[in-house]
């Protein structure tokens, strides 16, 4: 199984509910940091890192003796990575999507593609767990290619460690979180019982249900704030499916560097219900 | 000479809206016959990236030889160049006021941008 940690807001409490799941299962399971523009999970899971790749992404290369300056590729371009003005093209490559379109549709072939290295995935191992990460270059805009790289390294054999997937995704509700989430069996998404984290955890259930993938809700700091993110749950028929209270001991683990499980070990429970429970859920939602 | 001016407004008696690539609209001047027009650039108010890009695209495309705003970044900037369109930052006031600063020869093409672009 698939299981996507999510939120709306940032700083939820995404990684520690992801990093508890992963260490709670146990044998078999991997942990993926997709929050690649600044993942963390590195600290509490202590890999050691065994590999490292580069992400490249494809970027237009004109040839200044085909191009005629027609300015068919700029006009294609939605992002302007590519912008031609009575000139030879100028390319962005900071704006490019990699889609190639300027290179379809140049009617004197002038466009190739030529690859941009954005970022790198590291896969490394501590104990009986997986870890895989990426990392996006500093001054980099674009982290979907990032991400998929890390997915795509995740699936690729090794399949002892494909009971259980945990993916770390980034906050917000753009293209980043949706690169994270899709194609996961179910999600989890982490908010916290303040008037920020449910106007989050709305627009990230929306987008979860777009994406027709089941999901259910945890709550940290859960005795902080008010119930409306309980009852929003209640209406929505969200399950919620953890909750975990404010507490300086697991603050404190936190800031060392230590997961849930160390400062509260009583979790691991809980933690391993949650992931029977969108296991669950994840079957439910194939059957025809 | 056809003259672009970043502008908050509809008129000449406007002010000059300190921004290139997010600018409310461009007053195109034309200082043969002294009549302007107003281009709107609101598309642009809200695009998530490249706007300095596609206003440089769209100042271009109305003829302007030169550009007369509050700041420009690098990407507009390059763009601009390659255009052969002339850059004058650090305008105030209203259009009118800026243009005849700039043809009194107070205010100066620039040599490069005079802001950082978003990510870099």
């Amino acid at each position: 199984m698939i299981l996507a940690v999510a939120s709306g807001k940032g700083g939820t409490g995404k990684t520690t509910v992801a990093v508890g799941l992963a260490l709670s299962a146990r044998g078999g399971a991997s942990l993926l940091d997709c929050d690649v523009e600044e993942p963390n999970c590195h600290i509490f899971v202590k890999p050691e890192i065994l590999r490292r790749e580069p992400v490249m992404v494809p970027i237009p290369k004109v040839d200044k003796d085909a191009c005629n300056s027609c300015g068919q590729c700029s006009e294609f371009c939605r992002f302007h990575a590519i912008v031609a003005l009575k000139t030879e093209p100028l390319v962005f490559p900071e704006l490019c999507h990699g889609c190639g379109g300027c290179a379809w549709i140049c009617p004197r072939g002038a466009i190739r593609e030529i690859r941009r290295e954005i970022g790198a995935v590291e896969v490394g191992m501590n104990g009986g767990l997986r870890f895989i990460q990426g990392i996006m270059n500093v001054g980099q805009a674009m982290s979907p290619p990032v991400i998929r790289a890390v997915k795509a390294a995740a699936l690729e054999g090794n399949s002892e460690h494909d009971r259980v997937m945990i993916v770390d995704c980034p906050p917000g509700t753009a293209c980043p979180m949706v690169a994270a989430v899709r194609g996961s069996d179910a999600v989890v998404l982490v908010t916290e019982p303040t008037p920020f984290g449910l106007h989050d955890l709305r627009l990230a259930a929306e987008t979860v249900r777009k994406l027709g993938i089941p999901f259910g809700v945890a709550i940290n700091r859960s005795d902080c704030g008010d119930g409306r993110v309980e009852d929003y749950c209640g209406a929505e028929k969200i399950p919620i499916l953890l909750r975990i209270p404010e507490r300086r001991d697991m603050a404190e683990g936190y800031s060392r560097g230590e997961s849930i499980l160390s400062a509260a070990p009583e979790y691991r429970e809980p933690l391993l219900r949650l992931l029977e429970e969108t296991s669950r859920m994840a079957v439910e939602n194939k059957k025809p | 000479m056809k003259i672009a001016v970043t502008c908050r407004g509809a008129s000449p008696d406007s002010p000059v809206d300190p921004r290139f690539g997010r600018a409310s609209k461009f007053i195109l001047v034309d200082t043969e016959s002294d009549g302007f027009q107003v281009i709107d650039n609101a598309q642009n108010l809200n695009s998530a990236q490249g706007a300095g890009i596609q206003s440089a695209e769209t100042v271009s495309r109305h003829g302007a030889e030169v550009v007369i705003t509050g700041h420009c970044g690098p990407k507009a900037f390059r763009v601009l160049s390659a255009a052969g369109i002339k850059i004058v930052v650090g305008a105030q006031g209203s259009v009118a006021a800026a243009i005849e600063s700039f043809l009194k020869g107070d205010l100066a093409p620039s040599e490069c941008s005079d802001v950082d672009g978003h990510w870099e």
